[in-house]
């Protein structure tokens, strides 16, 4: 085992970065070689890590610490959990698919490459960090080549989307910053996340600001900031469109990957530092849940551009993941100390949040195939393509089906758990939710019938069939998908214990009570 | 391990094993695969009869072994898996194996030569396998889980054809309907789940049985997983789907979409039947009757030979709905099993008619006349004997005709509901439903018997190229067609005009875990007092159906025009299936996407391209009027002269919106300096 693997992990790649950015732009193999070993190495140090991860305890393990700014009490402190290991293992395999996702890119290799590494690195710091500061400053570096990829490897409205996506992350950045130091500031000056969890819930336990619990200012202000990324209705538009403008492998990871770190976030920090608004918020959280599901699902089904379905479906998913969350109460006094729910609730949002990544990445690596084939997405521009094309009409139909949640795939046990688990508290709202079911399979039929059935569009007849590198691309995503639908049980156990404890820190520490 | 389990696992994986070897590599292996699929099936279907013979050997109306294991465990949360072995599995066990190798045989020939041949096979074991599932289950995950596999076959396989538009839109309707019905199945099992902590059906049955599950929250359970049961068995308002998925092959219809899959819902029905309470019974038993009579009244006027029989399964699955709803459940299996078999027949009899048919246009090289239309038939019956007479023994079953097996089942149901509205006067209209029903039944069968068979040919050009189908298709025929017949399900008894038999014993009536609910032994008795005026009628109505086809279609005494001129609307209603469809086009399927256009347009058109960015563009020109007041203003007008200092910081401020995102990490550093500050003084 290696020493420090939580360091290797996120170093690995800026290495690669360095590395690429050494070698002379006309290299473009080398260079590609270069970022895949450098993920994959990385992608090898996951799974070991995943291999030596203890899964009865709930507490960090492999943690590093280091003084950082000591003058500020900043330090480098990493450690990995049930909850955070999950997509420590799903980031890296997505980077290392990435890499031959993109393999086909002709214009700025090099740039491209180097960029992506980074990116890689900014986002497996984030979930890795137990420093308040480390967190942001990940956060933040991950922006700025998610801004460089778009904007310049994007479609015709590159520039566009790119500022657009910029400006609102950094809106949810700066409303984060101001609660970091909130809590700074008022928790004993520190940024280290295992110590703001012990003394947040005391130090600002009946404090007001300005006539407001701060509580429940700090939540809204880190909420926005989180809401924005997951996204949550109404800050969701800048999604379809990033989507749409996105090379593919962008798309794969932004859906995979980043659109996590808004749940991870929440979980990672409200949940445990603010415990006492997650029962003033989570009614409302179930709501935005109920929203974003039937609007997702809604406009999905409008759509005419595949990637925008795709995008649109993304929505729709997270708020499965948003009702398991709110779930978590369930566990409280209030309701009958019912922890069945809420560790249903809970572990389905975690494991939604992986079953989203790697589903959404089969969804935009094919919609990316077909992309390159036809150079179009109109969803009513195909027809027939099943008989021309047998092998990625198969594989489409798999992701299709994980996406509208047929058991045997991933997707249903997430979905079904959040379900069950929102269900005794939020009894209507879970209800109404349930239309879900029969949405997302008009939406994903609808469009796979008009894309695949029906006569054959005379257009496409010379369309060649999926290659062996797109297959490579999408086949373990597809087999990870079927394992986790038909035995779930390992992958349950490394996160339950972790949400055992949130639970605790939830409804033991929380005060149900109402808060000013 | 209990060996009723290790055959039960056998069964079920062996298919599955099955599916995924032909989707992979069925192309490359001999014969396109199919012998791993069929082998498959008759090794199942021998597993089954072996644990038939030995229900049969042991006798035993209490048998059963259960074994689970823990699939989801969270601590508190924990979700078990596994089967349930009964009598009631073992009949259907068998039921499925039988109709499933059938098929499979049957589609050798019917299917030959069609280029996704291996995928076919593929998808039967995927069926086959999943159905297995809901069969074994002995809790409700499974159940869900297989339920909706079985969905997913049936998609498949509708669409199987899926180059024909219309094939490939059924296969979707039927996917979609059932997941409405599924949404209701889904709140059941959130309900009963939420009340006991588990998803086995023996822990819910102990909750009801002691009293902590109980009222208005157990109805609407029961309603809940009901309308799951709707979806599945095509039960008004959700049946719409059923007479589409005839777009399928043939071989799939009489599987899937007449004997097996559609009885899913029945099935599940009786597993559940304990805990069912009588006002949700009152529920199921309406729906059941409605559609009996309701599909009865499409089949009469309809000319597709497939569709017939299509609306006749969705007026059979009625039959054995609302026997479950009066709480002759038992009789509800009973009519399961007896029709499987000659429903499944009657379609191997249609598909070996539309086979005739279509090598008979082929060979005239006529693409344009309809092969399942009964208009374009007519004399087959010296053409095609040995088809003839396996229909008409399966027909005479599904008439209700002494000596045939649908006269025990069909009977005993007839029974149960004059009974029940002998105790529930007010529900009169059940066993009127059911009578009606079975008057129609008797008449669209002989009519389509009479149209296809009989006769003159209609068009004589053809009659020529009709042939007799090749064994591999006539073999499924013969042995279904012998199964119609009673002796089977009375052994060891010879009386053909009473139920006693194996079937009855093994299968014995429980009484319902809900308190309140009648007991088995009361039902049973009401049935009984019921068995010979509701026999006397069953036999009448089903003679006067006879007798009504007899005259119009085959002695030609009655004009069937003259009666639908009279009846116009009536015969147009029921032409137009009463617009059902046409309905649900017009107040759901047009108004939903057309929502769904508006909300789009909202959300992408209006919401994002004003207000959000509105947003952006309120901050840009925020941005210019600072700097006019601060260049304009402050620089020109008032410090006028001061220096390139002020004038730079103009600079600085004009470009905040310059898309730079140096600017932007700078603005944002300006806003944490200023909260700490304010933190600090606070």
């Amino acid at each position: 085992m290696v020493s420090n693997i939580l360091s290797w992990l996120i170093w690995l790649p800026v290495a690669g970065m360095v590395a690429i950015l050494l070698i002379p732009r006309n290299k473009v193999e080398v260079i590609k070689i270069v970022a895949a070993v450098s993920t994959g190495l990385q992608l090898w140090l996951a799974i070991m890590l995943w291999l030596n991860f203890d899964s009865a305890t709930g507490s960090f393990q492999f943690m590093e610490n280091v003084a950082w700014i000591p003058s500020f009490n900043i330090s480098y402190a990493l450690g990995v959990d049930g909850l955070s290991l999950p997509m420590v293992i799903l980031t890296p395999l997505l980077s290392f698919l990435c890499i031959f996702v993109s393999w086909k890119i002709d214009r700025g290799v090099k740039g491209y490459f180097a960029l992506f590494l980074l990116l890689d690195t900014g986002m497996i710091g984030v979930f890795l960090a137990l420093d308040f500061f480390l967190f942001f400053v990940f956060w933040e570096v991950m922006l700025l080549p998610m801004y460089f990829l778009i904007g310049m490897w994007g479609g015709p409205q590159r520039e566009y989307a790119a500022i657009k996506f910029f400006l609102y992350t950094l809106v949810g950045s700066v409303l984060m910053l101001i609660a970091i130091l909130s809590l700074y500031f008022t928790c004993g000056y520190t940024f280290s996340i295992p110590e703001l969890i012990e003394s947040a819930p005391s130090a600002l336990d009946g404090s007001l600001w300005w006539g407001m619990s701060a509580i429940k200012v700090i939540w809204v202000l880190l909420f926005v900031g989180f809401a924005i990324k997951i996204p949550v209705f109404p800050f969701h538009t800048w999604l379809p469109l990033v989507h749409v403008e996105a090379p593919t492998a962008v798309s794969v990871i932004l859906a995979g990957v980043l659109l996590k770190m808004g749940i991870y976030g929440i979980l990672r920090i409200n949940y445990p530092m603010l415990p006492d608004a997650v029962f003033w918020f989570a009614g409302a959280l179930a709501v935005l849940g109920l929203i974003n599901i039937i609007w997702g699902a809604m406009c999905a089904l409008a759509q005419k551009d595949l990637k925008k379905l795709v995008a649109y479906s993304s929505i729709n998913h997270m708020g499965f993941a948003m009702l398991g969350m709110a779930a978590v109460i369930a566990a409280s006094g209030l309701h009958g100390e019912n922890y069945i729910a809420a560790q249903a609730g809970i572990t389905g949002a975690v494991f939604q949040m992986f079953n989203h990544g790697t589903i959404s990445a089969m969804l935009f690596i094919l919609v990316g195939v077909i992309y390159d084939r036809a150079h179009h997405r109109d969803i009513d521009g195909f027809g027939g393509l099943a008989k021309q094309m047998p092998v990625y009409a198969g594989v489409t139909m798999v992701a299709f089906m994980a996406g509208l949640g047929l058991p045997g795939l991933s997707g249903f046990i997430s979905e079904f758990m959040c379900f069950m688990g929102a269900f005794p508290v939020f009894r209507v709202i879970v209800i109404i939710s349930t239309l879900g079911i029969v949405l997302n399979a008009a939406y994903f039929l609808s469009a796979y019938k008009r894309i695949f059935f029906g006569e054959l569009n005379e257009k496409y007849s010379g369309l060649s069939e999926i290659d062996g590198r797109e297959l490579f691309t999408l086949i373990p995503l597809a087999v990870i998908t079927l394992i986790l639908g038909v035995y779930p049980g390992p992958f349950l156990n490394m996160i339950k214990e972790t949400m055992s404890v949130l639970i605790d820190q939830v409804v033991l520490i929380g005060n149900f009570a109402v808060i000013p | 391990m209990n060996i009723f389990i290790e055959y039960s696992l056998f069964i079920f994986f062996l298919p599955l094993a099955a599916f995924l070897i032909n989707i992979f590599f069925g192309k490359r292996l001999p014969r396109q695969g199919d012998w791993v699929s069929i082998g498959a099936v008759l090794f199942t279907l021998a597993l089954s009869m072996a644990m038939f013979a030995g229900m049969i050997f042991s006798y035993d109306p209490d048998f059963q072994v259960e074994s689970s294991f823990t699939w989801i465990n969270l601590g508190d949360f924990n979700i078990q898996l596994g089967f349930l072995v009964d009598n009631i599995t073992i009949t259907m066990l068998l039921v499925v194996a039988l109709i499933s190798s059938m098929s499979h045989i049957f589609s050798i020939k019917y299917m030959a030569g069609d280029p996704l041949y291996s995928r076919y096979y593929a998808y039967l074991s995927l069926f086959t396998f999943s159905m297995n599932g809901i069969v074994l289950s002995n809790n409700l995950m499974l159940l869900y889980m297989s339920w909706e596999l079985v969905g997913l076959s049936s998609y498949l396989l509708i669409g199987f054809w899926f180059a024909k538009k219309s094939a490939a839109d059924a296969g979707m309707k039927a996917f979609l309907t059932n997941r409405v019905g599924d949404i209701g199945f889904f709140i059941g099992i959130m309900l009963l789940f939420t009340a006991v902590g588990s998803v086995v059906y023996s822990d819910i049955f102990t909750s009801v049985a002691d009293g902590n599950l109980a009222g208005t929250l157990l109805t609407m359970a029961g309603i809940g997983l009901f309308i799951g049961a709707m979806g599945k068995s095509s039960q008004f308002p959700l049946h719409i789907w059923l007479p589409d998925a005839m777009e399928g092959p043939t071989p799939v219809s009489a599987l899937m979409h007449a004997a097996t899959m559609v009885a899913a819902g029945v099935f599940m029905m009786v597993r559940l039947f304990p805990i069912m309470t009588p006002d949700a019974l009152v529920f199921v038993a309406y729906i059941g009757g409605f559609t009996a009579l309701f599909a009865s009244t499409i089949a009469i006027t309809q000319n597709d030979i497939k569709k017939v029989l299509a609306y006749s399964t969705v007026s059979q699955l009625g039959f054995m709905i609302m026997s479950v709803g009066t709480g002759a459940y038992v009789a509800a299996f009973f009519h399961l099993v007896t029709h499987a078999a000659f429903k499944a027949n009657l379609f191997y009899g249609s598909g070996s008619v539309i086979h005739a048919m279509h090598h008979a246009l082929h060979k005239k090289n006529d693409h344009e006349t309809d092969p399942q239309d009964m208009r374009n038939m007519g004399g087959f019956k010296s053409r095609m004997p040995t088809t003839y007479r396996a229909m008409l023994v399966s027909t005479l079953a599904i008439a209700g005709v002494p000596f045939f097996s649908g006269f025990l089942s069909k009977d005993a149901i007839l029974s149960g509901s004059l009974s029940f509205a002998n105790h529930h006067p007010e529900h009169f209209l059940l066993p009127i439903f059911g009578f009606s029903a079975a008057l129609l039944t008797a008449f669209y069968m002989f009519r389509l018997m009479y149209m296809t068979f009989h006769n003159e040919p209609r068009m004589p050009e053809l009659i020529e190229e009709i042939h007799e189908s090749p064994k591999e298709m006539t073999f499924p025929l013969v042995l279904l067609a012998t199964l119609s017949f009673f002796i089977f399900y009375t052994l060891p008894y010879f009386n053909p005009f009473s139920d006693q038999g194996w079937f009855t014993y093994v299968i014995e009536a429980k009484t319902s875990l809900v308190h309140g609910a009648p007991s088995a032994h009361a039902i049973a008795e009401g049935i009984h007092h019921s068995h010979l005026p509701a026999m006397i009628i069953s036999v009448l109505v089903a003679g006067l159906g006879f007798f009504l086809a007899w005259q119009m279609y085959l002695k030609r005494k009655l004009s069937a025009e003259r009666y639908a001129n009279k009846f116009s609307t009536l015969h147009r209603l029921s032409l137009n299936k009463f617009y059902v469809d046409e309905l649900y086009a017009r107040f759901i399927y047009t108004p939903v996407l057309k929502l769904a256009d508006k909300i789009a347009f909202l959300d992408w058109d209006l919401y994002d391209k004003y207000v959000v960015d509105g947003f952006g563009k309120f901050t840009e020109w925020f941005a210019d009027l600072i700097g006019k007041v601060d260049y304009d203003g402050l620089d020109q007008g008032i410090v006028d002269g001061t220096g390139r200092t002020a004038n730079r910081l103009g600079d600085i401020l004009r470009n905040l919106q310059t898309g730079r995102l140096q600017n932007y990490i700078l603005f944002a550093l300006f806003g944490v300096i200023l909260i700490v500050i304010v933190q600090t003084m606070v």
